[in-house]
């Protein structure tokens, strides 16, 4: 057991967790959002893939990490755009429409992604990492949270701008009027379908970047379907944050760990099929479903579409 | 709208023709979706260097026309119409059961692990009895969880179901590879069931009754929907759940009933597919069949008939679509973006009949 704790292992396993949880957590920062501002966004994991695909293409063929993730950002907007479109313009069903897309990004990026490189699959450079001075020579810790790529800090940003808007922004308080009373926040003179427009465009950019962490700094590669439920799990991490960005950070980190946890193990020697390890966050998911799921919050608004003047 | 004012004072005749107006409407709403999917798929095909009509017209030869690709199709429909059927319930009491393909491959799995066993000691038409029953059930197993963290928690069935559907394809995995594996092969698979020892095909074809098996099934809930006292309970909990509670009616109850029914069918259709089609379960093979199929119910409005039509046409794409793979190069994932179109044709079909009526009125 004493050689399990090693410092590589330990090390390991918090790096895990982060390369894991960052993906999640913007998944999960970006399906806040939309859900505050009353849109249930299943077509989430459509944009994480097309994210993901979009940003490996770009940084394959520039070279570079920062149009990667841009490309990405892009990519998750190309999902978001025409959810915007159909369900906030036109009031179509959010589930629908989630699914539709969904499906769809699965679909376009395995075809794209056959006619462009057929079986193989090409890999990226590794990414550069930032060492913040000072911090990233702390034991353990130090190299696994302090020496990684800049997008790393900008995420955990993220998480901070976010709750700054939700808090003491005017902009905060029409995404949360947009989700619990639509209807106010059209008497206070204020666009409901533009308020939920600008959440659902910004998640598709958050989704989008957190897709192509996956396949830049995660895998290095693009595989169809690769994003398998991250999308979904963001979702969950939303609901059970009750609108606070930074219970989004604690939760991904923690499904992070477990993921990373079963693949620690296997460096440090314990052999696990890889099929239990990818049962692993979904049971977590589960498990927390069961355990709170009662506590889950959402807003009065959730996925209803808010027509001027109907009651 | 002018011609019915006109004719208006014959009552009787206007009525009449505005029932075919509607008729004319509905097959208008199902059909305009389905031409607008095939025709913005066929743009897709050509921008990625693909002649659409030649593709097209092999999906139609290989899934229609070909007498050995019509009856894969037929073969095809079973399963599919037993999802359709599971999906028919749980849509119309409002519960969205996303979760199909888990439920759906963990039954297969389980009959697939389970009916080679017992063809030592068991009669033909008993092993497939007990698998279709052992299928339903393990379907209905795989529900339990959503079902009670929704009917007692309140929990969004959408996520749980399908957190349990990415559960369940890994666990089906874990069962094909560490506890079900044929020793006899090299690749992980289950114990194949001998052709001889599965459903009985129709007549002198190949199709496998399965067909029949699903035909059945959704005619039987489309009649349990629409004309049984507990399918009108059902659509009352899926029309205004808070009303069904002001009406007696025990919600929580009503809604495990409906996981079960659903889930028992996707897991019957699992059952189906293994003793009528595939025989044993490869290592990490996952037709997907659930999340394709909710389009096609959609696009019928939840009507069991109309569904049937649908899932006859997806068939074909499916069957003809994995022919034209092998032959033009275009992978089996163009179907998923041909469902996905359709979908958003007929959100789109959906929300211009809402205007030209609401304009109408």
């Amino acid at each position: 057991m004493s050689a399990l704790f090693t410092q590589a292992f330990l090390t390991s396993l918090v790096l895990g967790a982060l390369t894991a949880g960052i993906p999640l957590m913007l998944a999960g920062l970006g399906e806040q959002i939309s859900e505050k501002a009353g849109v249930l966004n299943i077509g989430i994991e459509g944009m994480m893939l097309f994210g993901a695909y979009l940003g490996f293409l770009v940084a394959y063929h520039t070279g570079s990490v920062w149009l990667g993730f841009l490309g990405g950002g892009v990519g998750g907007l190309m999902v978001a755009a025409p959810m915007a479109l159909f369900c906030i313009r036109m009031g179509l069903s959010q589930i629908v429409i989630g699914i539709a897309l969904t499906l769809g990004a699965e679909g376009l990026t395995a075809l794209l992604h056959h006619f462009q490189f057929a079986q193989s699959y090409p890999r990226l450079p590794a990414v550069e990492t930032l060492a913040i001075p000072g911090l990233s020579s702390i034991p353990v810790i130090g190299p696994a949270l302090f020496d990684r790529p800049p997008i790393v800090y900008l995420a955990v940003l993220a998480v901070a701008v976010t709750a700054y808007v939700f808090r003491r922004t005017q902009f905060g308080l029409a995404l949360q009027a947009a989700g619990d009373k639509p209807a106010a926040l059209d008497a206070a003179g204020v666009d409901v379908v533009r308020v939920r427009t600008v959440a659902v465009l910004t998640t598709g950019f958050l989704a989008g970047i957190g897709g192509a962490f996956i396949s830049q700094i995660g895998a290095g590669i693009f595989v169809p379907f690769m994003t398998n439920g991250a999308g979904f799990i963001g979702i969950v991490l939303a609901m059970q944050a009750r609108g606070r960005p930074f219970w989004v950070l604690c939760g991904a980190l923690l499904f992070g760990a477990c993921l990373s946890a079963t693949t620690a193990l296997q460096v440090a020697g314990v052999s696990i099929p890889t099929d239990i390890i990818q049962m692993l966050p979904f049971a977590a998911v589960l498990t927390v479903l069961v355990l709170f799921g009662r506590r889950a919050s959402l807003p009065p608004a959730l996925g209803t579409h808010y027509v001027r003047g109907a009651r | 709208m002018s011609e019915t004012t006109q004719i208006g004072s014959d009552a009787l005749l206007a009525r009449r023709s505005g029932a075919r107006r509607e008729r004319v409407r509905l097959v208008a709403m199902a059909l305009g979706p389905v031409f607008g999917a095939i025709v913005m798929s066929g743009l897709v095909l050509l921008a990625l260097g693909v002649d659409p009509i030649a593709y097209y017209g092999y999906v139609v030869d290989r899934g229609l026309i070909n007498p050995y690709g019509l009856q894969a199709t037929l073969t095809r429909m079973g399963p599919l119409l037993l999802i359709a059927a599971g999906l028919i319930v749980a849509f119309r009491a409002g519960i969205w059961n996303l979760g199909g393909d888990g439920q759906f491959l963990l039954s297969a799995v389980v009959v697939a692990a389970l009916g080679p066993l017992m063809v030592p000691y068991f009669p033909v038409w008993m092993v497939l009895l007990i698998g279709l029953l052992v299928g339903a059930m393990v379907g209905a197993v795989w529900s339990l969880l959503p079902a009670l963290l929704k009917a007692y928690q309140g929990v969004n069935e959408i996520i749980t179901t399908l957190m349990m559907t990415f559960l369940g394809v890994s666990f089906a995995n874990v069962l094909v590879k560490l506890f079900f594996r044929d020793p006899a092969t090299t690749v992980p698979q289950t114990r194949t069931l001998v052709v001889a020892d599965r459903l009985p095909r129709l007549f002198d074809t190949t199709v496998s009754s399965g067909l029949l098996i699903g035909l059945v099934a959704i005619m039987a809930v489309h009649l349990l929907m629409t004309r049984t006292a507990f399918g009108l309970k059902l659509r009352i909990v899926g029309a205004n759940p808070r009303a069904a509670i002001h009406a007696g009616l025990n919600v929580p109850l009503l809604t495990m009933a409906t996981f079960a029914i659903s889930a028992a069918l996707a897991g019957l259709a699992g059952a189906v597919e293994i003793m009528g089609v595939q025989g044993n379960v490869r290592a990490d093979w996952n037709p997907a069949y659930s999340l394709t199929v909710v389009p096609l119910v959609f696009l019928a409005r939840f009507n069991g008939f109309a569904s049937i039509a649908f899932v006859f046409l997806f068939s074909v794409l499916s069957i003809g679509g994995e022919s034209a793979a092998r032959r033009t190069g275009v992978p089996n994932f163009f179907t998923l973006v041909v469902v996905a179109i359709l979908l958003i044709m007929l959100g789109i079909t959906e929300y211009l009949d809402q205007r030209r009526r609401a304009a109408g009125k």
